[in-house]
């Protein structure tokens, strides 16, 4: 046991270059064998059968895009809009100097959070006709679902705007009151700005959430034109007993999700690049 | 102390401020005249800076009065947005705008507070950029400028609003020495032109050149009050010539005794 046994070669003569090419052609080889037992062992003729129909694929087609993945788009995007006027509000509450605009604004964003999306659908669903009887939400299942996704999105964006808000330097705030803006022009003209640039990425991640939340319209129950890709594709799988409406669905989301996410990482490196 | 025949321009009574239990401004009085430029020295946390930013409100007094042009902006009632109309600041870190253009950043304010419309608000930050020396940064955004040039589009932004004061703390201190003498040499235009100025700086020779009355304060309190040929060539308290033979030759310092400080 020599002192300097750490620099001298190990037993086997193998040198630390060679250890490291082992370790890594072992990674390999437990990936390689993990994909092979997956192929081998998977029965690709089933699978193919019920998730890959050319025949039933093709004729979901034009409406899975026309009809379903439009509704999901028109569903998400009316419940981000919703969501982000009520979150600006709900942000700008809980940074208010008034004490009870805060705590509200406290006890919404944790319910919200807090909730399964689920929950809140059926409470738009049933309790809110309940609690107003004779009134119908605006715009319909629409209306219906703006609601719902805003009343949840709302909660996460909120405390998003709030952070981006407070990341704008306090000095922009100084500089814009010196010059004469009231505290609220300052806000408008010049934070808000500022937090929103910093916030883009965090509020398109969470543009992609509300997409996929978006098939718990389902839970509203919707009319035959009213069919988003979740419910659509699940319909179809019904009525044709195979599930390659699924995989249809599922790749349309993923036509949107990825091409979004990858803006969001584009993003990221510019705006990483503009902060000094 | 003011020489001019005018009414003060900034008026400041018996000025306290407090965060929390320190004590920052300890009864603070001072004039400033029409066209003065009066420079305000002391070594780091002499209160200097919490005096200038009191005279526009970003700090609340916790007691005393401040008067600009006539109107006491301490009064609760005041409409400080319309005072502050009239008061330019220029801040150390610049607070440049930075999803504005340069030219963005002069007309923005001019559009939104002094409602002008577009054509004369545009004419104005070219007249101002011009007298910065700027014109040719017109289109470009704050991050590509040095600091230097951030600074003198600052001093443009405020000068677009025509304010009847100027307001500077330590305008110089967050740039490369390099980069200091273009941000004095418009200072130094701007108090030729005869616009009232209270400037908090460490620069010495700025202040002997340029100011009409330099104000040494330490401790919360004013200490020395005259011109720069009284204040610094020849104080005539201890803690000012302490505090300048450490600003003129700091490699000189030596190594407090506990209790010896000023």
């Amino acid at each position: 046991m020599t002192p300097d046994l750490q620099l001298q070669p190990r037993a086997k003569g193998l040198t630390r270059r060679q250890r490291r090419r082992l370790s890594q052609g072992a990674q390999y080889a437990v990936f390689l064998a993990a994909v092979i037992a997956f192929a081998v062992t998977a029965d690709w003729g089933r699978l193919k059968n019920q998730f890959a129909q050319w025949s039933i694929a093709k004729q979901m087609f034009p409406d899975v895009i026309t009809l379903a993945l439009k509704n999901t788009v028109l569903y998400t995007l009316s419940g981000f809009v919703f969501g982000l006027v009520l979150g600006m509000v709900v942000a700008l509450m809980r940074l208010s100097s008034v004490g009870p605009y805060r705590w509200l604004a406290g006890i919404y964003i944790e319910i919200f959070r807090g909730l399964p999306a689920l929950l809140i659908f059926i409470f738009v669903g049933v309790a809110v006709p309940l609690a107003f009887p004779g009134t119908e939400i605006v715009g319909g299942t629409y209306g219906k679902v703006a609601l719902a996704l805003g009343l949840v999105s709302a909660a996460y964006m909120a405390e998003t705007i709030r952070a981006g808000i407070q990341a704008v330097p306090k000095g922009q705030l100084e500089a814009a009151r010196s010059l004469g803006f009231s505290q609220a022009r300052a806000m408008l003209s010049i934070i808000i700005p500022q937090a929103f640039r910093i916030i883009l990425p965090p509020l398109t991640n969470e543009l992609v959430l509300l997409f996929k939340d978006s098939s718990l319209v389902l839970f509203l129950g919707v009319t035959l034109e009213e069919r988003e890709l979740s419910k659509y594709g699940r319909d179809l799988a019904s009525t044709t007993a195979n599930s390659t409406p699924i995989l249809v669905a599922g790749l349309c989301y993923l036509l949107v999700t990825i091409p979004l996410s990858f803006v969001v990482r584009r993003m990221e490196t510019k705006t990483g690049e503009a902060i000094r | 102390m003011s020489t001019s025949s005018t009414p003060p321009e900034i008026q400041v009574r018996d000025l306290h401020k407090s965060f929390g239990t320190n004590e920052v401004l300890r009864g603070i009085d001072l004039e400033i005249g029409q066209g003065e430029v009066v420079c305000v020295i002391g070594p780091s946390g002499s209160g200097k800076s919490t005096l200038l930013r009191c005279v526009n409100l970003l700090e609340e007094p916790t007691k005393g009065r401040v008067f600009v042009g006539g109107t006491e902006i301490t009064d609760p009632d005041v409409d400080i947005d319309a005072v502050r109309r009239r008061i330019g600041m220029v801040f150390q870190q610049f607070n440049l705008f930075p999803h504005l253009s340069v030219t963005e950043n002069l007309t923005l304010p001019q559009r939104r507070v002094l409602r002008r419309d577009k054509a004369e608000a545009a004419k104005v930050a070219v007249e101002n950029l011009r007298r910065v020396g700027l014109s040719e940064k017109a289109t470009a955004y704050p991050a590509s400028l040095s600091g230097g040039q951030q600074q003198r589009v600052a001093i443009a932004r405020a000068l677009a609003m025509d304010p009847e004061v100027m307001l500077f703390d330590e305008p110089t201190s967050a740039l490369d020495p390099e980069l200091v003498g273009d941000v004095l040499a418009v200072m130094r235009m701007l108090a030729n032109e005869g616009m009232t100025m209270m400037v908090v700086t460490h620069e010495m020779t700025f202040a002997r050149e340029v100011a009409d009355r330099v104000v040494f304060m330490d401790g919360g309190v004013i200490v020395e009050d005259g011109t720069p040929d009284r204040v610094i060539t020849n104080p005539q308290h201890d803690r000012t010539r302490h505090f300048l033979s450490r600003l003129l030759d700091p490699a000189m310092a030596e190594v407090d005794d506990e209790g010896s400080a000023p």
